[in-house]
């Protein structure tokens, strides 16, 4: 059962060959046998996963069950989830039971979805490899001494090792695409404001956006059916119609101009991953697609740009976390003091101490325009860049990241070494655009990732694209070498 | 630009974050190599360029002024690390 994708399982259950019971029962015994290996879960919702399954095996017996009904997923432990644990991969967060479910998994509750747990991830999504988190780091299933990317490397993994089907995850910089491309599944990152915020504990609130992880673009497509729409609740959020994204993933892509960002193809891509792309962009083509070289000539300033603007956010986001009210306090405080200045150094790990540092030194008297204003300006100049290319372009495509996984430790002491890695994802997040990642090949047995970016709310294209890609290879039906 | 060990002091006293003593050296440095990553914007002519703030250049939404939440005080308050009669305890802030 493992081995299927989402919309196999729901067909198996529709025609009775397996209970939702069985199913979920099948995955959780994997998890508790192997994610050992890998430490993708934080928590583990054995009792509640299978309360829920004999309630959906009720529902689809008497037919009166929602679409996605008696299906297991996993979400990532920065979606709020009432009643369960939410760690954001942080001791701060550490004893943190919210009394109230996010917008997303509330969607996916109505849509009948089954919980297995909350999956790992860097510490308040701020990394690339998932070592920052406060649980340990995920290992990636194709090879045990690797990072699997961050930050959503536990959901990434976990559907990697088919330890579940599907998962939820957030993306600030890079945090769905870069580990999907590491461990060779299929992630999406929808336009900023598609996606409802709200209970989705906040790293940068301008870029930060909640997204499906799957195996195929169709099984995204199908979540991103329940995910997207507007919510009150989400100041951010946009009022716009949704698409039934799964209706168009069959389209012919013939005539599809993609755009091919030279910038992208610079020194710093490793040629082997260049050569996997080269290799789906020529299967495109081969559909019918034209290739089109394009330019975003600021895209060397988006990496800068982003290390102020979402360090800048995250140290106003994260100053909620006081010791007061919630979260970790330490122990004996002399004073108020004491407790903001020890609760914070004890409750926080190091890059999320060095990101809010960074960012009270941008927003600070005498730095703000030099650093915080500038970099909006930048941000600006990367939305019109991608606004150009899109008057001649239907969609842009290259490398996810420069390498496939890397080993653990391999970065060292230099935050920018890591920063760097996520040098082709971050350009969406400041311009807001839709963009995912999908298998393209392997490297030494290493998985390779094809970034696919659409203009705005062109999800629908973009997973049209990878559909027929995914249609003509087979890249996202391997395995890691697992049971 | 590049920072010395009293702006870091500074800094984690802005932030909120105590920074002991073995730390401050690090810490100093991983920051000027963040900054020094960042300095690479001084290159962009932004003349004339607006900030771009929200990536949709949308403006903030409001609502009615009316009550749209309940008080959950009882949900929200078990979660406190101390707390008492409805009240959160934190260290005494006035003699």
């Amino acid at each position: 059962m493992h081995n299927k994708t989402l919309a196999e399982l729901r067909t198996g259950l529709n025609n009775g060959d397996f209970s939702s019971v069985e199913l979920t029962g099948h995955f959780l015994d994997r998890i508790k046998t192997l994610d050992k290996n890998y430490n993708s879960f934080i928590s583990v919702t054995e009792e509640f996963a299978l309360t829920q399954a004999r309630q959906c095996d009720e529902r689809l017996a008497a037919g009166d069950a929602p679409n996605l009904c008696g299906l297991p997923i996993t979400h990532k432990d920065i979606f709020c989830t009432e009643g369960i644990r939410t760690s954001c991969g942080s001791r701060m967060l550490d004893n943190f039971v919210p009394p109230y479910n996010a917008t997303v998994v509330e969607n996916f509750a109505a849509a009948g979805m089954v919980v297995l747990g909350k999956t790992n991830m860097d510490e308040f999504a701020m990394g690339s490899s998932n070592e920052t988190s406060y649980y340990g780091p995920v290992k990636n299933p194709w090879h045990s001494n690797c990072v699997p990317g961050g930050s959503s490397g536990g959901s990434a993994a976990a559907i990697a090792a088919r330890l579940a089907p599907v998962a939820t995850a957030t993306d600030t910089g890079g945090s769905i695409r870069q580990p999907a491309a590491l461990c060779g599944i299929t992630g999406l990152k929808p336009t900023y404001g598609r996606v409802s915020r709200w209970g989705m504990i906040a790293f940068a609130s301008s870029l930060d956006q909640g997204g499906p992880m799957a195996r195929n673009a169709e099984d995204a497509a199908m979540l991103l059916n329940v995910m997207a729409g507007f919510d009150a609740k989400d100041s951010t959020s946009v009022e716009r119609d949704v698409p039934d994204y799964t209706a168009t993933l069959n389209q012919n892509i013939a005539g599809l101009t993609v755009g091919i960002p030279k910038e992208y193809f610079n020194e710093g891509l490793n040629p082997a991953t260049e050569q996997a792309v080269r290799h789906a962009l020529g299967e495109l083509e081969n559909q019918g697609a034209k290739l089109k070289e394009i330019s975003l000539p600021h895209s060397h300033l988006s990496v800068p740009a982003y290390y102020v603007i979402a360090p800048a956010e995250a140290s106003a986001n994260l100053s909620r976390f006081d010791g007061a009210r919630y979260g970790y306090r330490c122990k004996e405080p002399v004073d108020l003091h004491d407790m903001y200045m020890r609760s914070r150094a004890e409750g926080f790990g190091d890059e999320v101490k060095r990101r809010i540092l960074v960012g009270a030194y941008c927003l600070s008297a005498g730095y703000y325009d030099a650093y915080y204003n500038k970099a909006m300006q930048v941000r600006r100049l990367i939305k019109n860049d991608f606004d150009n290319a899109f008057n001649e372009v239907d969609i842009i495509a290259g490398p996810t990241c420069p390498n496939p996984a890397f080993e653990f430790g391999a970065k060292g002491d230099n935050p920018v070494a890591m920063y760097l890695e996520d040098i082709y994802t971050i350009a969406a997040n400041l311009a807001g655009l839709p963009a995912m990642s999908l298998p393209c090949g392997f490297i030494d047995n290493k998985p390779v990732g094809l970034q696919l970016i659409g203009n705005y709310f062109e999800e629908a294209r973009m997973l049209n694209v990878a559909h027929r890609y995914q249609q003509s290879s087979d890249w996202h039906q391997r395995a890691p070498g697992i049971e | 630009m590049s920072i010395d060990r009293s702006d870091i002091e500074k800094l984690g006293e802005l932030a909120r974050i105590a920074i002991t003593e073995e730390n401050i050296e690090a810490t100093t440095r991983s920051i000027n190599e963040v900054l020094a990553l960042v300095d690479q914007l001084q290159t962009a002519d932004t003349a004339e360029v607006k900030p771009l703030a929200n990536p949709l250049d949308a403006t903030q939404r409001l609502r009615h002024d009316e009550v749209s939440e309940t008080n959950r005080r009882d949900d929200y308050q078990p979660l406190a690390p101390a707390a008492e009669n409805g009240l959160y305890l934190v260290p005494k802030v006035i003699d």
